[in-house]
């Protein structure tokens, strides 16, 4: 790691405040992924300001039926929290899926979403790469690619965002609350990330000096069906190769509602909204899943070692659908 | 900069580069060698410690950050002579061969059992609404919960007994864990 100063923020203000004077500084809470990145020195800041102890460690129910997650719940406390495993089962089991328990306990909602990818050739520095070093190439494209996208890359980066919290967000339209000087803001979380495209140096549309605050879960009445299937090398602590969030609204046999989200398939998580839309008003059997899958990957554009993951990705959503479909729970 | 870090209950002052990690600082500046440095990436658990009672992982974790907090290690879970029952649980049950994972592996187990005490679930639970008590925590349970703690000599079968033990369960032994642990893989996957 380089020799960055350390300062703990007292507040927001003064946070936002310090990450503005010294424009090399970067916010760290829970740092499972920051701390990482130091160690191979992908990051170099100057200065860390320690946002761990912020007031924004709670989880509130708003007027409006929404939940909110402060940005520094722990992923532990959002996956045992009595709500979410009720009304968002998706997103509890989205979390549990990933990492361990000793990095759900210190990794935070915020930095969930701010994780970066752990494409092999990004972390490490002996390769060039767009992300880390904007105009040097990508050696994905023409090395070992099994992990990387499938829907939404570019010439320039073939990265897989890694995150399965984010997944179920996805699936959830769910929003991000963020305050900078200029005051708050909310981001949609589809708009959130970004894909690649000749900038992927940049995972998100944060802006300098912004700082997450919170994520707000609007109320959805069919969440209850809501699962989360998670396809990976080896059972656990494992990064997904691909990954479902579903939610099914029946009415009888018939479709009134769905909500899907992949993992593992591009640089952001992938809102499968051609197939939801296919789906609405249909029954629900498996023909139309299989469309529906069919749908969601029409656009894969596989790399020469990641072919299967079009597949996978296939049968992951007739799976997930199926279960939701008959009233979710473990898939 | 100084720090002051609570550590099994002693405080120490600490005058640290902030890029000091939390293992690096009970190893190498407080003589306290039980966490242990596999990876330093996060990824095999041997460094693993209790802060505030959970269970982290103290390469990731930057000792400046800690000030207050109570840190828990190996060395702080026995009474005087008398073993934790995790470690007398390990020892009892061929919990390691080479020992290096140990530590990490007896600190999760502590966590791992206060957790299902507080009804937390894991991704293997198959109801989110009642998480195992336990006497019911299956070997699956177990295998998912500790799935962030490697072992290289692969001594599972010997902590999954351990574990199986000390949460009052009557484990098999360690060999005829094996052969149960094999069919039943064949039935769960």
């Amino acid at each position: 790691m380089n020799n960055f100063t350390y300062v703990r923020a007292t507040t927001l203000s003064d946070a936002v405040n310090q990450a503005l004077t010294d424009r090399k500084s970067t916010f760290i809470a829970g740092g499972t992924n920051l701390v990482d990145r130091l160690k191979v020195f992908l990051d170099e800041p100057s200065q860390l300001i320690d946002i761990s102890r912020l007031p924004m460690q709670s989880i509130e129910t708003l007027a409006d039926g929404s939940l909110r997650l402060g940005a520094l719940v722990s992923n532990t406390a959002v996956a045992d929290n009595r709500e979410i495993r009720c009304n968002y089962p998706l997103l509890a089991r989205a979390i549990l899926s990933g990492a361990s328990q000793q990095i759900r306990n210190m990794a935070t909602v915020g930095g969930n979403l701010l994780q970066r990818t752990r494409c092999p050739y990004y972390y490490d520095t002996a390769f060039p790469c767009n992300k880390r070093r904007p105009g040097t190439g990508c050696p994905a494209i023409t090395g070992i690619n099994r992990n990387h996208a499938i829907l939404g890359a570019s010439e320039d980066c073939v990265a897989v965002h890694p995150s399965d919290m984010c997944v179920a967000l996805a699936a959830l339209d769910a929003v991000v609350e963020v305050v900078s000087p200029q005051g708050k803001r909310q981001i949609p979380l589809a708009d959130f990330h970004r894909l690649p495209g000749n900038m992927p140096q940049l995972d998100t549309n944060l802006q300098l000096g912004e700082l997450i605050t919170g994520v707000i879960l609007p109320p959805l009445s069919f969440g209850k069906s809501g699962v989360y299937l998670k396809i990976r090398d080896r059972a656990s602590y494992s990064f997904a190769l691909i990954s479902v969030a579903a939610a099914v609204n029946l009415q009888g046999e018939q479709i009134q509602d769905v909500r899907l989200a992949l993992g593992g398939v591009a640089h952001k998580p992938w809102r499968a909204t051609d197939a939801e839309a296919f789906l609405v008003g249909k029954s629900a059997n498996a023909a139309n899943f299989t469309e529906a899958a069919d749908i969601a990957l029409h656009s894969a554009q596989p790399l020469p070692h990641n072919g299967y993951k079009v597949e996978l990705a296939k049968r992951a959503i007739r799976r997930a659908l199926t279960v939701s479909a008959q009233g979710g729970g473990i898939v | 900069m100084n720090v002051t870090l609570t550590v099994n209950g002693e405080q120490h002052r600490l005058t640290i580069e902030p890029r000091v990690t939390l293992l690096d600082a009970l190893r190498e500046y407080l003589g306290k060698g039980g966490s242990k440095k596999g990876c330093d990436h996060g990824q095999c658990g041997a460094c693993t410690v209790l802060i505030d009672g959970q269970r982290v992982y103290s390469c990731l974790a930057l000792a400046i950050m800690q000030e207050g907090k109570k840190i828990v290690t190996i060395e702080g879970l026995a009474t005087g002579n008398t073993l934790h029952p995790v470690q007398a649980a390990f020892i009892e049950n061929d919990g390691f061969q080479c020992g290096y994972c140990t530590p990490g592996q007896i600190c999760a187990t502590v966590a791992l059992i206060e957790e299902v005490e507080r009804g937390c679930a894991s991704a293997v639970t198959p109801e989110l609404h009642h998480p195992p008590v336990l006497a019911e925590l299956s070997e699956g349970e177990i295998k998912e919960r500790l799935s962030g703690n490697l072992c290289r000599c692969s001594a599972y079968n010997g902590i999954i007994a351990a574990v199986q033990q000390v949460i009052g369960q009557q484990p098999p032994s360690p060999l005829a864990t094996v052969m149960v642990s094999e069919s039943k893989d064949n039935k769960v996957s």
